[in-house]
Formats: C-alpha cells, sequence, structure tokens
C-alpha cells in the first residue's frame, strides 16, 4: 500500500479545505429549501470563528468554544430572520447586511484575541479503524468538526427526502401559498431553517480558527462563504451533489498549490484559477437537463411570505 | 444635538482644515503625526509593528505628540482619500505604510507642501516625500544559513507573496546563506499571490512539507505556516514579528520589523525643522531589522547565524557578492563582482538552487 | 399575536418617503448607544461619522466620487435584478472594463488623440459586456445559474489583472512592482472642479441615473424587464423573449459595470493595479436594493453608502476608532433600513384579527 501513501496528506488537506465549505453550505441548502436565501454566510462564519476562538482560549475548553460558534451563528441567523420572515425585508439586501455587519463585529471583538494562539483541535482515533492503512488516517481519523460535516450531510439528506417533516419544508420551499393554505406554519419553519443555516455557519467559522489556522484574524474567512453559497446553486439543492462541489472546489484548491511546488511553467495565476474555472465548468455540465433543476429548486426561493388568509 | 455645540464642531472642523492646508498647527498644540497601515493594527505582522512603531514615538516624545492612524486602508482610490484627509486633520508628518500608497502619497504631498510624507518601501520622492525601507533580505541571509545547518533532507518550503523584487532579493539571499553551509541546498517555491491569507499560507505550507521541505520560511505576513509547522513536527521562521507564541516548538527565529527609532527621529526632525526628504534602507546594522532570539536550534548552530549577523552589521559580509547564477546557470554576478542598490532593488531572477517560476 | 402586520393593499406613498427617516433616526439612537459603549462622547461621534463627510471642506467632492461607481453600477444592477437575472459578479465585469480600457490606454501610451479617451470608455464597457456575456451564454444555453457564474468569474477576473499587471504590462520603469505605467493625460478623466477629484465619470453616472429612469418607467424595454421578473408566464405569454431578456439585463449590468471600472482607473487610481477595486461591484447589490431597485433610489442610496464609508474613516481618524466601526455602523443603517421599509406595505396592529364575515 506504500505506493500511494504519498496520497494521504494530500487527500488529508483536501478533507481540511473542504470541511468549512460542506458545512456552512449544509446549512444553507436547508435554508434555501425552505424558500429562503441568506447571502450572510460570510458574516455569520466570521462571528463563529471569532466566538469560538474567544471561548476556547478563555475557558481552555474547545468544545465550549464550538458549542459557542454554533450559537454565534445562530444569533445572528436569528437577526436575519427577524428582518426577512417578520419584517418582510428583502432577503438579498438582508444578507449582505448581515455579511458586513458580521465582519464588522468580528474584527471588533477579535480585537482583544490578536496575537494568541489556542491547540488545534484534537482528532479523534477510533480505535483499530483508524490503524487501517490509507484509509484509517482519511477516514478515522478526524476531529469532530470533520465528522460533523459528514454526519450533517447525511442528516440533512435523511431529513428532507425521508421524513415527513422534510417533505413540509421543502412544500414550504416550493410554494408557500399552498404550503400555509394546508394549515403549516410557513413562518416557523422558514425560521427553523435559517436558525440551522446559522449553526452550521457558526460550526464551519469554528473549523476556521480553531483546526485550520488556529487563530484569530480578521477576514479569515476569505470569502469561503460566497463559496459556499455557489456550491448551493452547484449542487442543484441535493445534498449528494453538495459534497461533490465542496470537494471538487477543496481539492483543485489544494491539488493546484501542489502542482505549482512542482515547478511547472504555469503562472500561479493561471493554476489558481482552476477552481473556479472547474466548478464553473462542471455547474454547466449538469445544468443541462432542466428539468431536473426544476424538480429540485424550491420556487418560492427568495420571495418573502406574509399570511393574507 | 445642542445648535451652539453643532456650530462650535462645524467652526472647529472648517478652522483645522484651513490651518491643515497651509501644514500649520496652533502653537500650542501638540504635534500631530498620521500614520495609514494598510491592514489591521490586529495583524500581529506588517501593521502591528508599524503601530508598535508609533506607540514608541508617543512614548518617547510624549505631550508634545498626538498621533492618529487610520488601519485597513485598501490600496487604490480609497487610500488619497485617506491620506488627504490626514494632511487637512492638521498632521504634520503622514507615514504611508505600504508601496501601493506611493503614487496618492505624491499626489496629496504636491497639495500639502508644508506637511511632511514618508513612504515605505516605495521609490518616488519630493521635497516633501521621503522614503524608507528596510533590508529585510539581510535576515533571510541568516534565516537561510540555519536552513542550511539544521535541514536534514536539504529543501526549504518557501512560501511568497507578490513577484516583487523585495520578495526576490529575500529568497536570493535565503539561498545565498544556506549554501554557504550546504552547497546542495534547495527552496521549493509557492507564491499565494497575496500578503496575508492565513488559509493559503497554511495551505502552501502543508503542500511544501508534504513535498519534502524540513524547513518553512515565509515573505507572508500571518503565523499560519509556522503553526503548520509547528504541528508536522518540522521548523520555520516567522516573519515581521515574533511568533514564538504561535509555534514555542518550531520557529528557529524571526525577522522582527523595528520601527521605533525611526518614527521618533522623524517625527521630532519634523518637529524641530529639521527633516530633509531623504532614502533610508536600512538594515541589521542600524537596527531597524531585529531578529528574534535563536530557539529551537543546538547552541552550534546559534553561534553560527549570530556570526552571520555579525558579520553583516560589520559588513564583512557581503550577500549579493559575485559569483552568483541565476536558476538556467546563466551568469548574474562575476566573480569577485557585488550589486550596488540599485541592481538589488530591480531583482528579477531567481538564483541557482531556488525551484519556483518568476512571471517575467 | 397582539402586534400584527396588516396589508395595506398599496403602496403608502407617505411611508415611501418616511421609512428612510424613521430608519435614520432609529440608526442614530443605536449608533449614539454603541458610541457610548466603546467609550466616546455619543454627540461628537454622531457628528463626526454622519455631518462631518458633509461639511468638512473638500469631503463633497470625495463624497460623490467614492458614491459615483455604486451608483452607475447599482443603476444596471437594479434593472437586471428587476428582471429576476441575479449579476453578482460585477465585480469581475468592472475588473475586465478596467482592463479593457486601461490596455488601450497602454497600448496607444503616445497618442495624443482626444479620441483615446472615447475610446477608453467605449472600451471599458465592452469589456464588462464581454464579461458578463459568459454567464448570460451559459445561462441561455446551459441553464446554468448566473448566480454562481457571474460569481466564479469574479475571481477569474482578479486573478487575470494581478498575471498582466505582474507580467507583461507591469511598468517596466516600475522597479519589478505589480503595477501598470501611469495613465498619461490624455488618458485620464478631466476633472470637473480644479483641485478635487471629481472627474468626468461623476457626472456621466448622474445621467445614467436619469436614462436609467427613463428607461425603466417610459420605454417598452423597461416594462418588459419589470414584467419578466414579477410574472415570467404574463411574459412569456405577452411574447416578451425571456432570453433575449435575460442577454439586455447582463449586458446593461456588464456594460455600465465595465464604465465604472474604467471610470475609476483612468480617474482616481490613474493606473492599473492589483486594488482597483475595493469591493464596489458587491457593495452595488446593496445600494441597488436598498435604492429598491429603482436608478433615483439608486443614486440615494450610493451617496448614503459612499457617506458611512467617509464618516468611518473620519471615525478612526478624529475619534481613534477602529475601522470595524465602518462596517458595523453599515450593518445597523442597513437593517434599520431594510426593517422599516415594511411599512410602505403593511401597517403595524395591536390586537387579534378580527373574524371577516363571510361575503
Amino acid at each position: 500500500m506504500s505506493g500511494v501513501s504519498w496520497l494521504v496528506p494530500v487527500i488529508l488537506s483536501v478533507i481540511s479545505a473542504s470541511t468549512p465549505l460542506l458545512l456552512a453550505a449544509t446549512g444553507e441548502l436547508v435554508t434555501e429549501k425552505s424558500g429562503v436565501l441568506n447571502l450572510g454566510i460570510e458574516g455569520m462564519m466570521l462571528l463563529g470563528a471569532i466566538i469560538g476562538f474567544a471561548v476556547t482560549l478563555t475557558t481552555g475548553s474547545a468544545i465550549l468554544g464550538i458549542i459557542a460558534a454554533a450559537g454565534a451563528g445562530i444569533a445572528m441567523a436569528f437577526v436575519f430572520g427577524v428582518l426577512t420572515l417578520l419584517l418582510l425585508a428583502n432577503q438579498v439586501a438582508a444578507g449582505l447586511a448581515l455579511t458586513i455587519f458580521g465582519t464588522g463585529l468580528s474584527a471588533l471583538i477579535g480585537k482583544s484575541f490578536v496575537g494568541n494562539a489556542v491547540p488545534v483541535l484534537p482528532k479523534l482515533n477510533l480505535p483499530i479503524l483508524s490503524s487501517l492503512p490509507f484509509i484509517g488516517p482519511i477516514l478515522f481519523q478526524q476531529d469532530a468538526l470533520v465528522y460533523a460535516s459528514f454526519l450533517l450531510l447525511v442528516l440533512v439528506g435523511w431529513f428532507l427526502y425521508r421524513t415527513h417533516a422534510g417533505l413540509v419544508l421543502r412544500a414550504v420551499g416550493d410554494s408557500h401559498e399552498a404550503a400555509h393554505a394546508i394549515g403549516y406554519p410557513v413562518i416557523a419553519i422558514r425560521f427553523g431553517a435559517v436558525l440551522f443555516g446559522g449553526m452550521t455557519s457558526g460550526l464551519a467559522g469554528a473549523y476556521m480558527s480553531l483546526v485550520y489556522t488556529p487563530m484569530w484574524a480578521e477576514n479569515m474567512t476569505a470569502g469561503r462563504g460566497w463559496i459556499a453559497l455557489a456550491l448551493v446553486v452547484f449542487s442543484t439543492w441535493r445534498p449528494a451533489r453538495l459534497l461533490l462541489g465542496a470537494y471538487l472546489f477543496g481539492g483543485i484548491s489544494i491539488l493546484q498549490i501542489y502542482v505549482q511546488s512542482m515547478g511547472l511553467p504555469i503562472p500561479s495565476q493561471f493554476l489558481s484559477m482552476l477552481p473556479y474555472l472547474a466548478t464553473v465548468l462542471v455547474l454547466v455540465l449538469i445544468s443541462r437537463d432542466r428539468s431536473r433543476i426544476r424538480l429540485n429548486a424550491p420556487a418560492c426561493l427568495g420571495r418573502p411570505f406574509h399570511a393574507t388568509g | 444635538m445642542r445648535r451652539r455645540t453643532f456650530t462650535k464642531l462645524l467652526g472647529a472642523t472648517a478652522a483645522t482644515a484651513a490651518l491643515g492646508r497651509f501644514g500649520l498647527a496652533r502653537a500650542d498644540e501638540p504635534f500631530k503625526a498620521g500614520f495609514v497601515y494598510v491592514g489591521p493594527v490586529a495583524d500581529f505582522g506588517w501593521s502591528h509593528q508599524h503601530d508598535l512603531g508609533r506607540q514608541a514615538a508617543v512614548k518617547a516624545l510624549g505631550d508634545k505628540l498626538k498621533t492618529t492612524y487610520v488601519e485597513s486602508v485598501k490600496e487604490g482610490p480609497d487610500s488619497e482619500r485617506v491620506i488627504r484627509e490626514l494632511a487637512t486633520a492638521g498632521n504634520g508628518i503622514i507615514f504611508t505604510t505600504s508601496f501601493g500608497f506611493m503614487n496618492p502619497t505624491i499626489k496629496v504631498a504636491k497639495q500639502f507642501p508644508k506637511v511632511k510624507f514618508e513612504h515605505a518601501t516605495g521609490y518616488k520622492r519630493a521635497d516633501n516625500v521621503a522614503t524608507y525601507n528596510i533590508r529585510f533580505y539581510e535576515g533571510r541571509y541568516v534565516q537561510g544559513v540555519i536552513a542550511g545547518k539544521m535541514s536534514k533532507s536539504g529543501v526549504v518550503g518557501y512560501i511568497g507573496s507578490v513577484p516583487i523584487p523585495e520578495v526576490v532579493m529575500g529568497m536570493n539571499a535565503f539561498i545565498r546563506g544556506m549554501h554557504t553551509v550546504n552547497p546542495q541546498g534547495k527552496i521549493k517555491l509557492v507564491w499565494i499571490n497575496g500578503w496575508y491569507d492565513p488559509g493559503k499560507e497554511s495551505d502552501a505550507a502543508k503542500a511544501l512539507i508534504d513535498q519534502g521541505a524540513d524547513i518553512i520560511a515565509q515573505h507572508t505576513d500571518s503565523a499560519a505556516p509556522l503553526q503548520v509547522a509547528e504541528q508536522r513536527g518540522v521548523k520555520g521562521f516567522g516573519q515581521a514579528s515574533d511568533m514564538i507564541k504561535f509555534a514555542p516548538k518550531a520557529q528557529l527565529t524571526s525577522s522582527v520589523d523595528h520601527w521605533d527609532e525611526y518614527y521618533t527621529q522623524r517625527i521630532q526632525a519634523a518637529m524641530d525643522g529639521s527633516w530633509k526628504t531623504q532614502d533610508i534602507w536600512g538594515g541589521l546594522k542600524i537596527g531597524m531589522l531585529h531578529m528574534a532570539p535563536w530557539t529551537n536550534m543546538p547552541d552550534d548552530v546559534a553561534q553560527a547565524a549570530q556570526a552571520a549577523q555579525n558579520g553583516i552589521e560589520d559588513g564583512s559580509i557581503v550577500i549579493f557578492k559575485g559569483p552568483i547564477n541565476d536558476q538556467s546557470g546563466k551568469v548574474k554576478v562575476a566573480d569577485g563582482a557585488q550589486l550596488s542598490d540599485d541592481d538589488i532593488l530591480g531583482m528579477n531572477w531567481l538564483a541557482e538552487g531556488i525551484e519556483g517560476t518568476l512571471p517575467q | 399575536m397582539l402586534l400584527r402586520l396588516e396589508p395595506r393593499g398599496h403602496h403608502s406613498i407617505f411611508w415611501t418617503y418616511a421609512s428612510p427617516l424613521v430608519a435614520l433616526a432609529l440608526t442614530l439612537l443605536t449608533s449614539a448607544l454603541v458610541f457610548e459603549i466603546l467609550g466616546r462622547d455619543p454627540e461628537l461621534a454622531l457628528y463626526t461619522f454622519f455631518i462631518k463627510p458633509l461639511v468638512s471642506p473638500g469631503s463633497l467632492p470625495e463624497l460623490l466620487v467614492k458614491a459615483s461607481p455604486l451608483i452607475l453600477i447599482g443603476t444596471g444592477l437594479s434593472l437586471g435584478f428587476r428582471a429576476n437575472v441575479w449579476n453578482i459578479g460585477a465585480e469581475g465585469q468592472y475588473t475586465l472594463g478596467a482592463l479593457a480600457g486601461g490596455g488601450l490606454a497602454l497600448l496607444f501610451y503616445d497618442s495624443t488623440s482626444p479620441l483615446l479617451l472615447p475610446a477608453m470608455i467605449v472600451a471599458g464597457a465592452l469589456g464588462g459586456m464581454a464579461w458578463a456575456a459568459i454567464p448570460a451564454f451559459l445561462r441561455t444555453h446551459f441553464n446554468a445559474s448566473e448566480i454562481l457564474t457571474s460569481l466564479m468569474l469574479t475571481y477569474v477576473a482578479q486573478l487575470i489583472l494581478i498575471y498582466l499587471v505582474t507580467g507583461p504590462w507591469r511598468d517596466p520603469e516600475g522597479y519589478g512592482f505589480p503595477q501598470s505605467r501611469m495613465f498619461s493625460d490624455t488618458a485620464t478623466m478631466p476633472i470637473l472642479v480644479s483641485g478635487t477629484r471629481l472627474h468626468l465619470g461623476v457626472l456621466i453616472a448622474f445621467i445614467v441615473v436619469l436614462l436609467g429612469w427613463g428607461l425603466l418607467g417610459k420605454s417598452l424595454v423597461g416594462f418588459q424587464l419589470k414584467v419578466v421578473g414579477q410574472a415570467p408566464r404574463a411574459a412569456r405569454y405577452a411574447g416578451f423573449s425571456d432570453k433575449g431578456l435575460v442577454w439586455l439585463a447582463m449586458m446593461l449590468g456588464g456594460g455600465l459595470a465595465g464604465a465604472a471600472g474604467l471610470f475609476e482607473v483612468a480617474g482616481p487610481v490613474g493606473q492599473l493595479t492589483p486594488q482597483i477595486s475595493p469591493g464596489y461591484g458587491f457593495t452595488a447589490i446593496i445600494v441597488a436594493f436598498l435604492g429598491r431597485l429603482h436608478p433615483v433610489g439608486v443614486l440615494f442610496a450610493g451617496l448614503l453608502l459612499a457617506l458611512s464609508y467617509l464618516g468611518g474613516d473620519a471615525a478612526q481618524i478624529d475619534l481613534g476608532l477602529p475601522s470595524a466601526v465602518t462596517n458595523i455602523f453599515q450593518g445597523i443603517l442597513l437593517f434599520f433600513l431594510l426593517g422599516s421599509d415594511i411599512l410602505i406595505l403593511y401597517r403595524l396592529r395591536l390586537g387579534r384579527r378580527r373574524e371577516q364575515p363571510a361575503s
């Protein structure tokens, strides 16, 4: 097996790069399936990152830090929910406002935590399984948040397509008028979906500041929230495709750095373009089937709902 | 807001602006110095060190000085506005601390002839615009010596920021230092096309370590590569500030930017009228560059490092003295010749031993 | 529900104009509170943040200079958003416009022809349109969402810019730094008021607002854009080509963004560098929505947002507040502006909804 053992660190790097994208995008997928477009992922991630870091640093407990980060994401999502679901504000603008606010608030809080480091989130070694060659370190020696990213995606897939509640949520996203007529609490369901999205974004932020680069730096998410948003669109709102998208993007981002360090005479800027171009290309390929998209796109995405009867 | 307070504030704004236009301040007021930072003071790197310098000047000059800083000023159209606002606000000297502020600084300086401007890392000057910079490459030579002694694989992973001469000369100095100890030493180079992106820097460090590097060097500003080095059990060098806190077992030393004395002296000169435009490129000798304490290395390596530093300071070591070849083997500096400051400032070729590309 | 919203059934004209004032008042109150928490005198802080940029000498032209790209891009986006065409990539189109027009300036560096600048402006608009054509094509031919494609292309555009100014277009006398040569005087936007940075692009932005207003309100095309956004089926029955309108929306957005890019590099910046945009393309999205997707609204929203940037600078300079304050106050301002808009379509009522008798 040693012939491919050099692949292991590469795959580990890819998992690292893809996890925050997967976490944030999973929550946004649920949010969008319920009919709400939340462009505030970047802001929620940043607040999650600083709160997670700050709590971990001051209490010494990463678990508390992660919970606090999830809470921070939920708090931001709550503000968004009030604005868009109760006050019927435009969702695009409200999401952008959330990003701006989150960027500023996290920077303000972060000033007191600069120049500090926390121990990186420990890996959970599953007994016996983690000693397996090749797949051992890849699948069974990851930290809690990586496992959470897969678990959440599976749960979301199961929830949306195998439970009654998930069906209701999808119905709300497809036709909120009809859902309301049947008697489903549209606003409450959407609110729940939005808060869930906030939670995963908070967790994604915590991953950045506790695992990826265990420190705080202003704007450390560096646009990953936007990539997560694009990935939800890429996935045509289907969880399995979301996994593909996150790992496609993360994988190519890492691969292009390896290619650079091999010394090939390709300008680094062109190599850096690869993840973005690859995503567009794959999207074009999978979008050609119009009917598939229509089946999965929440028809009421972005449209405000107000009960009138 | 009460009308009288409002009117008072309006009046004060206009008055300060009018005085500022002529570079004057009221006699009883403290001298004002302004600082423009390209990143947040909280970056624990480039801008952070500049702010430490500002704080040192405040401490040294006490009540006579009042400073202002504006952080995270993006290079581009916004920066000119900010620099002008500082000039209008009555600052007698303004430090603009990033290359991209060069043309805006020159433009504003033309409109405010009585205000002194100091631009870091640039090359355009005027009667009221001075330039200042640090010979970072000296520190990298010393790092190269250490790397030559410490690296078992003989491969150093180098995280480049932006392909400009400052970065290129740093890399070339590094490999020169390394070759004095290990002539077979190599640098593997990755560009992240930016100065500060912890995530990308971390990815680059991992990739370089996976490709056999057991020492990490960087020209980027965050502590992320050192953290990766710490996690992976390899060693590395910090950048701009002492990053030992982030990598207690991995940091060998760090090139620390030290602006304290420079800022204090220049502000003092502006205050007492002796300020003149100049171009300063200081290094280890005059103390604008400090090396963080030698750590995580055996005594003989520490001695070699210190010897290298001393040699640069007393002039016995000339970093860019020939023979030096570029990557393709072509002779760039003949045997016995040495590069002038101008040659170094325009350096656009990578020395032998560096694996990586440089856009032409 | 003790407090509920009751639809008015129409747009309240009163609240259309009053809601931003309510929002402003709430923002001022919250800001005062935040300043208090940060340990600053609220009165002074409010003055510095909101008033000073308007009255400080030389500040007003700077306000217009900062607002004009936002207004230009926002106008284009607002028309497109109405048609449900989500051009998130205006930032990339801005960059390509700057490259196209700037490239012309570098190519004809020694020219003294008065046609150079107009040619650059046209090139800028075309450059932006070309970049927007990619998402337009991918949407009309492959049904690929323009949200993703236009967004991904902004990153590609930025990398192209970095590649060009680091390599082929680099100033040979620039000591190897990633920047192009400074544009010659013939290739620079004329200044309208000497001593300021107020350039021709600012005037053009205002003209574009008027043109956009006309287009939206008075032309068939404007009507089509509105209908295809609000009632796509009806639009199809009426024979409006939705593919054609997608193209129109993207071309408008791309062209104006590209022109804005050219105005900036031939104006305040004066050359091509990697940092030619502080995020105008994204901020313009907010401006478009704040302006309620109407060119005149976009004008005011652009000015307001520009004010918040200048206020943030002043807060740093005069009060020693950190740069994060700018984003925080922009966020608060936006939250209140977006929240109070509800009063236009709904009224607040206390008490339970009374059962309507069946009719």
